[in-house]
């Protein structure tokens, strides 16, 4: 763009935090403009704009209070739960302000599922570990219909061998990469046109982590997938796009290959290249 | 040690400075580990003190001495269309003539008659106007005995006391040692005991009154307080705003938990007898005041298993689009549940336990029947305790024993039930 040639020409400075790079994408699944997050006082989140692109992966990573977590917690209004945070700004799934008074953030999360950083199955059996979503939106009418969302399901994240034999086991006793896979197997199962991933493999070893990874790329077809990383190797791996968020501000966005060999900010330069972070 | 330099270089004289140390360490860990011993054994010592002396003067309230009577159901004693007036008494005085036939004198015969409970001819009563082909016939009865014999037949009376220091007179220890020859004088399982109400009677008062009211109470309380309970905990904890209305209230159920328990009965008494004109004395009052006892402990027992629920678990399930009470129903409610349960038992005990709001609102009544419902007069079952502990027969004693053993059972069964509760939510998932 413009601004990126601009740039070439005259380097950002390294106090300058507007956002460089390609923030915007011509088919964009998610829109936000001009988020801002603050809890009670103290504000998390400056005027972040970017898009989410179809059936892309975007990975934020960033130094830690970066405010990228915060940021994923918005997109499916999780930061609702939490009494004294505001979000202000825009965000829009297609059409649909998700901010809006009267959107229902129930079947909104339905649209928009989330794994999180720990592995968090239910206490309950493998499989109504993956079959709760689909009961409580009543997306089986039948027995037969939920046994095969969740056989579905548990195939896609890549878990089916493995527990197809114990699915009344609870899910509490899978190892933490077959956990993290069943929760995404249940974010899966409600079908959503979103995932969101905050730093999924971050309590895994690296084996696990390949597999979940793998399982990223694979997923990548259906659903567009917003991943937030500490691992640079990680985002380099399973992304298309990488956002750059440093102090609240979104500093970068570009397409992976550009931002990890060619960054514009001195920012992201020092965190990619390990001067901080 | 007084001439070591902080920053010595040697590792050697580090080490040497943390073993030094090591034994004073070792030697305070051990100390500490014998005082907790000691603490559980005195603890443990005076705990078997006290089942030990509860149930060295109660065990004996457990069985009852009956004497062997030959009575005579003489046809013309009776009335057929008015058994309830015949002279049952008559009839068990002629028995207890015919045993003695040498007593002639009045005032002899009266001490005679005084072996035998004054329950006995009720009993009697009872037999034949479920029986009436019994009359005509001579049937040998069992009836109890006075409570005096009891307690000679017990070994808490005395005999080589002076004759005016005893309740019973040479005379009728003589009698008694001629019935015990005939084999006529027994001490069985006393039924009586488990089967009957309070009673002036040390031999005819029975547990069965304070039991059911106890029972009748603590399900009032029960099912009051912990659906309130737990739902009061469930709107503070996942629903209510943060603000100072909410700090207020928790400020004021954590004060409730300290209020002295007489203090609700004053309430109890005020509220719902004379405002709401409930009836005085009646298990639902009592439960309705133990309600209001209990609800505090249970709501801050309630609140706590409700926040050891990992908020991750809450994080889950919303973040697959649950609403907020399928979150808590499905989620943090089957987690919870059993420190809820534990919360309550806990309410439910001090509860059973619990006799002086009880006292305010009439429960402390002599009251002969067991209650048959929540609106009937009733006691419970430490007041009874308080009753007896207060009354002046000696029988009395091993009663008072016997109740809290009683009421120790009940405890140990609601325990129990907890328990299984507790096992069975937790297999659930």
């Amino acid at each position: 763009m413009n601004k990126m040639v601009r740039m070439e020409d005259n380097p950002v400075s390294r106090e300058d935090r507007r956002t460089v790079g390609k923030p915007f994408s011509g088919s964009p699944r998610m829109i936000c403009r001009n988020v801002n997050v603050f809890y009670g006082d103290k504000q998390a989140i400056q005027e972040v704009s970017i898009d989410i692109g179809r059936n892309e992966v975007l990975a934020m990573i960033g130094p830690s209070g970066c405010g990228k977590s915060t940021f994923l917690r918005c997109l499916n209004r999780m930061n609702d739960t939490i009494d004294n945070c505001r979000v202000t700004g825009e965000i829009r799934l297609d059409d649909m302000d998700i901010y809006d008074r009267k959107v229902d953030v129930v079947p909104l999360r339905a649209r928009i599922g989330m794994v999180f950083q720990k592995p968090n199955p239910f206490p309950k059996s493998i499989y109504d570990n993956v079959a709760y979503g689909p009961k409580i939106h009543g997306l089986a009418s039948t027995r037969r219909e939920l046994d095969e969302i969740v056989e579905t399901s548990l195939t896609k994240a890549g878990l089916w061998d493995e527990v197809k034999e114990r699915l009344a086991q609870p899910g509490t006793g899978l190892s933490g990469g077959q956990q993290q896979r069943l929760c995404i197997a249940r974010a899966i199962a409600v079908s959503p046109e979103v995932i969101l991933m905050d730093e999924p493999c971050s309590a895994l070893d690296p084996i696990a982590t390949a597999t979940i990874e793998e399982l990223i790329n694979e997923l990548r077809t259906q659903y567009t997938i917003v991943i937030v990383t500490h691992n640079m190797q990680q985002a380099a791996r399973v992304s298309q796009r990488t956002a750059y968020f440093h102090l609240g501000d979104l500093i970068e966005v570009g397409s992976t290959k550009r931002i990890f060999t060619n960054p514009i900010h001195p920012l992201t330069e020092d965190y990619i290249t390990g001067r901080f972070g | 040690m007084q001439d070591v330099e902080p920053s010595a270089p040697s590792s050697v004289r580090t080490i040497d400075i943390i073993n030094r140390r090591l034994n004073k360490r070792y030697r305070a860990e051990k100390r500490f580990k014998r005082l907790g011993l000691a603490a559980i054994l005195s603890s443990l010592l005076f705990l078997g003190l006290l089942f030990t002396s509860i149930v060295s003067q109660g065990y004996s309230a457990f069985v009852q001495t009956y004497i062997l009577l030959d009575i005579h159901f003489s046809r013309d004693a009776f009335d057929v269309s008015n058994l309830a007036g015949a002279d049952y008494n008559g009839l068990i005085r002629k028995s207890l003539q015919s045993l003695f036939p040498e007593v002639r004198d009045r005032q002899e015969k009266r001490m005679l008659n005084g072996l035998v409970s004054s329950g006995a001819p009720f009993q009697i009563q009872k037999m034949v106007m479920s029986d009436t082909s019994m009359i005509g016939s001579t049937r040998s009865v069992w009836v109890p005995a006075d409570d005096d014999v009891d307690m000679l037949m017990k070994g808490r009376i005395d005999r080589s006391a002076p004759e005016a220091e005893r309740r019973l007179k040479d005379v009728q220890l003589g009698w008694i040692d001629g019935l015990r020859g005939d084999l006529r004088l027994k001490k069985k399982f006393n039924r009586i005991f488990f089967t009957s109400g309070d009673s002036r009677e040390p031999e005819l008062a029975g547990i069965l009154g304070a039991t059911m009211g106890s029972m009748y109470t603590l399900i009032v309380t029960l099912l009051l307080s912990f659906p309130v309970g737990v739902a009061s905990a469930i709107y503070l904890e996942e629903f209510a705003p943060r603000n100072k209305w909410v700090d207020l209230i928790e400020v004021n159920i954590n004060n409730l938990a300290a209020v002295p328990s007489i203090v609700f009965g004053l309430l109890g008494l005020a509220v719902f007898l004379n405002f709401f004109g409930l009836p005085r004395s009646a298990p639902l009052v009592g439960g309705l005041v133990l309600t209001l006892m209990t609800l505090p402990t249970i709501i801050i027992a309630s609140r706590v298993s409700i926040q050891s629920v990992p908020p991750s678990i809450r994080e889950a399930a919303l973040g697959v689009g649950a609403s907020k009470m399928q979150t808590v129903f499905h989620h943090v409610m089957p987690l919870a549940i059993p420190g809820m349960l534990t919360g309550t038992i806990i309410g439910m005990a001090r509860a059973l336990g619990e006799s002086a709001p009880l006292l305010m609102i009439g429960m402390v009544a002599f009251i002969v029947d067991p209650p048959g419902g929540i609106l009937e007069p009733a006691t419970v079952l430490p007041v009874q305790i308080y009753l007896w502990a207060d009354s002046p027969e000696r029988a009395f004693v091993e009663r008072t024993s016997a109740a809290i053993i009683v009421l120790l059972a009940f405890l140990m069964v609601m325990n129990a039930a907890a328990v299984f509760l507790r096992s069975r939510f937790e297999r659930r998932w």
